[in-house]
Parts: structure tokens; C-alpha cells; sequence
């Protein structure tokens, strides 16, 4: 019966480790712009990119799923339930990456600018070559513990019918009313998954700060 | 204008709706405060089985969705002969999700007390439970609050969750008007300044607390 279930909800872990990762990824770059654009010396920039993180970040991800799959269509803009699904999450991952950036952005000493600026560096070359593997580094952490709560929150998908875990766990338990065990299995693939992501995070910091010398 | 008549014409629908959503924030935190703290006493107990019964439920309902939670809940109990309401079992699911988080930020908080504080605690003469209930948690719980204060907020927002068991809650309402109006992108757009305004107004709280709490940090 477990592998039954297993072998027909496993059929999920594609669609959310897509919808996860995609989301991740483009809300990754955007939270770039946007952390970028949240200290623009221009004021209006600035106030729009800080009222953009704080707006996204009060609202539901749920409602977020289902503004943009059900209310989008009415302007005649379809989605696929997929596109929904990666859109609304990376509208929300967006917002908190660019916390994140922050944050590492922050860690950074004001004298790492300034020797550079000494060093005649262009401020171009100083952010892409001082500052950003410095605040990636610290970031890293961060960005993993957020993939991983991105990947619980991707269950959500499930509730505009994209196909991954959640949504076949769904099916598995009302076709054979093995209720707790679907669920069981769709909850241990999640922690499986997130333990893997936290793992070679866990390498990948260690790689980075030995390269640097710090452990 | 339109859309604000048409805005004000279904909130009567709403409120209601928000009110089992704020119902069943409060529910949740009301038991899951209490149970995370439980969680967090019973990991450092020395008792080996109460740590594993701790790790057992913090790890479930802090590594499984909230989404699946609800689910695993909401499909196995009737199976078990356990019949109950879907904003009962919608309470359950959330609360034992609060008692996990929570009970990381009592641990945290715990843990923050300085071993002194216990060592004097017990040369007064304070010991176990006294000693723990007036010395220990009291330091503890001023360090664990603004956390568990923002954890509430997420709460809240992880009420909308609910919808999917049928919880008439503001999700579902929202829903409701939506099927029978098709006006989705108007309906949910009302939904999320909801949830934004609520939000908001709770992080100021949140916010007020924190500064309140820390009066004593300020002045020295």
C-alpha cells in the first residue's frame, strides 16, 4: 500500500520542485532590482521599492494564487494554472529575497567600499567584485531557510490545481481513503526534500568560508 | 467610484467571514502559546521520552506544510472514528503549527536566561516549579515576546489556509462572491487590503510592544 501511494504521489515532486525553484529563482532576480532600487539615491525609487517589499509581504500567499489566477483571466490575460503558480510566488519571493539582500548587504563594513573607492575601483566593479560575494556569503543561510519555507509554501499550488505533491496526496486519499498515510507520505517527501536543500547548503557555507579562511 | 459601491456592497458578506478567520487566530494562539511553551519545557525535561514527544510534534509542525497538516487532520480523523467540524479541525491544525514555532522562541527564550539567575533562584530557596514560574519564565517570556508577537501575525495570515476545508472564513466568502459575480480580480483585490490593512495594524502593535518591552534596555 506505501509504495502504491508513494510511487503515485512522488509523481508530484517534479511540478514542486519546478514551481519552488522557478520561483525562487526569478524572485531572486527581481529582489536584486528591487534591494537595489530600495537605496536608489533618487527618493521616489526608493519610496515605491520599500512600499512594493511591505505591500506584498502583508497580504496571504493564498490570496495572492488566487487574485492572479481567477482575477487576472477577466482581463483576458489566461494563465495556466503552472504560470499562476510561479508568477503569485515569485511576486512574494521577490519581496522577502530582497529583505534577505538587505540584510546581508547591511553585514557589510562601510570600509570594504571605501578601500575600494581607494583602490580606484569603479563603483560597477565594487559592487560586483567586493561587495556581492561578501553579502552572498552571509546571505547564503538565509536564502536556504527561505527555500525551504517557499517549498512548504508551494503546497499551496495545489488549491489552483497545479499537479505536485500536495495536490496528488489529495487525490490518493480520496481515491483510496488511506487519508493519514497519503498525507504521511506527501509530509515526509517535504521533509526529505527540505533536509536535502539544508544539507547542501550547510556544504556549500562550509566550501565558501573555508575558502575565505574563516573556519 | 464604482468599484468602492461595489466594494461596500459586499462587505456585509465579508465581515462575517472575517470574523471566524480572527476567531480562528485567536483559538490557535490561545492553545498553541500554551503548548509551545510545554514543548519548549518538555525538550529541556530529563525525562528522555517527554524530549522525544516534544521533538516529535515541534519537528511535524514545523517541517510539514501547514497546507498538508490541515489536510493530514482533516482526512484521517473522521477515518478514526473522530468526527468534528471543519473550523475544529481547521483550530487543531493551526494550533498545533503555533505550538511548533512557538515553542522555538520559548526554547530561545529560555535559553537566553543567564545560568545565574537559577543558581541564585536556588540559593534562595526558590527551587523547581516556584523557582521556574517566578525567576526563570518571567525573564524568559520579555525575550520570547516580540517574536511570538510576529509569529501571530503570520497566524493570521495562515488562517486563509482554512478555505480549503470549507471553513467559511474570509477566503471562502471571497470565494463565494466571485462564483456568483465573476468579478474574481475585484473581489480578491478587496481580500488582500483586508488582510493588508489587519496585518498592518497588527505589525504596529507588534511594533508598539516591542518598544514597551524594551523601556528597560533603553535607559541604562
Amino acid at each position: 500500500m506505501i509504495t502504491q501511494l508513494l510511487t503515485s504521489i512522488a509523481q508530484g515532486v517534479g511540478l514542486t520542485l519546478y514551481v519552488t525553484g522557478a520561483s525562487l529563482l526569478i524572485g531572486g532576480v527581481i529582489g536584486l532590482v528591487l534591494v537595489g532600487a530600495a537605496r536608489s539615491p533618487i527618493a521616489i525609487i526608493r519610496t515605491i521599492a520599500t512600499l512594493y517589499i511591505n505591500f506584498v509581504r502583508v497580504i496571504p500567499p493564498i490570496t495572492w494564487l488566487f487574485l492572479i489566477y481567477f482575477g487576472l483571466p477577466q482581463y483576458s490575460l489566461r494563465l495556466s494554472t503552472i504560470q499562476a503558480a510561479i508568477i503569485g510566488f515569485s511576486i512574494i519571493a521577490s519581496a522577502f529575497m530582497a529583505e534577505i539582500y538587505r540584510s546581508g548587504l547591511l553585514s557589510i563594513p562601510d570600509g570594504q567600499r571605501e578601500a575600494a573607492h581607494a583602490l580606484g575601483l569603479s563603483p560597477v566593479t565594487t559592487v560586483a567584485h567586493i561587495i556581492t560575494p561578501q553579502a552572498f556569503r552571509v546571505a547564503l543561510p538565509a536564502i536556504a531557510t527561505y527555500g525551504i519555507g517557499l517549498l512548504k509554501d508551494s503546497a499551496l499550488a495545489s488549491t489552483i490545481g497545479v499537479r505536485e505533491i500536495t495536490y496528488y496526496a489529495q487525490q490518493s486519499a480520496k481515491q483510496t481513503h488511506e487519508g493519514l498515510l497519503s498525507f504521511v507520505v506527501a509530509g515526509a517527501l517535504y521533509i526529505v526534500i527540505s533536509l536535502v536543500v539544508a544539507l547542501v547548503a550547510r556544504r556549500v557555507d562550509l566550501t565558501l568560508r573555508r575558502k575565505i579562511g574563516v573556519a | 467610484m464604482d468599484i468602492l459601491t461595489q466594494w461596500l456592497g459586499w462587505l456585509p458578506n465579508l465581515t462575517p467571514g472575517l470574523f471566524v478567520s480572527l476567531q480562528l487566530t485567536g483559538l490557535s494562539l490561545l492553545f498553541g502559546f500554551p503548548l509551545g511553551l510545554l514543548f519548549a519545557v518538555m525538550a529541556a525535561a530529563k525525562l528522555a521520552p517527554l524530549q522525544w514527544i516534544s521533538f516529535f510534534f515541534v519537528e511535524i509542525g514545523r517541517g510539514l506544510p501547514a497546507l498538508v497538516l490541515l489536510y493530514l487532520l482533516y482526512f484521517s480523523l473522521p477515518d478514526a472514528g473522530i468526527t468534528l467540524t471543519s473550523l475544529t479541525t481547521a483550530i487543531i491544525a493551526l494550533t498545533w503549527n503555533t505550538g511548533a514555532y512557538a515553542s522555538e522562541y520559548f526554547r530561545a527564550g529560555l535559553a537566553a536566561v543567564p545560568l545565574g539567575q537559577k543558581e541564585a533562584a536556588l540559593t534562595s530557596g526558590l527551587r523547581g516549579w516556584t523557582g521556574f514560574r517566578f525567576i526563570i519564565l518571567p525573564q524568559a517570556l520579555r525575550i520570547s515576546t516580540p517574536p511570538l508577537a510576529g509569529l501571530a501575525v503570520l497566524v493570521f495570515q495562515g488562517s486563509a489556509l482554512a478555505f480549503v476545508i470549507a471553513v467559511p472564513e474570509l477566503m471562502s466568502k471571497a470565494f463565494e462572491i466571485g462564483s456568483i459575480t465573476f468579478e474574481y480580480l475585484s473581489v480578491y483585490t478587496l481580500t488582500a487590503v483586508i488582510y493588508g490593512s489587519l496585518t498592518l495594524v497588527f505589525l504596529g502593535l507588534v511594533r508598539l510592544l516591542e518598544q514597551r518591552l524594551g523601556r528597560h534596555l533603553q535607559r541604562n
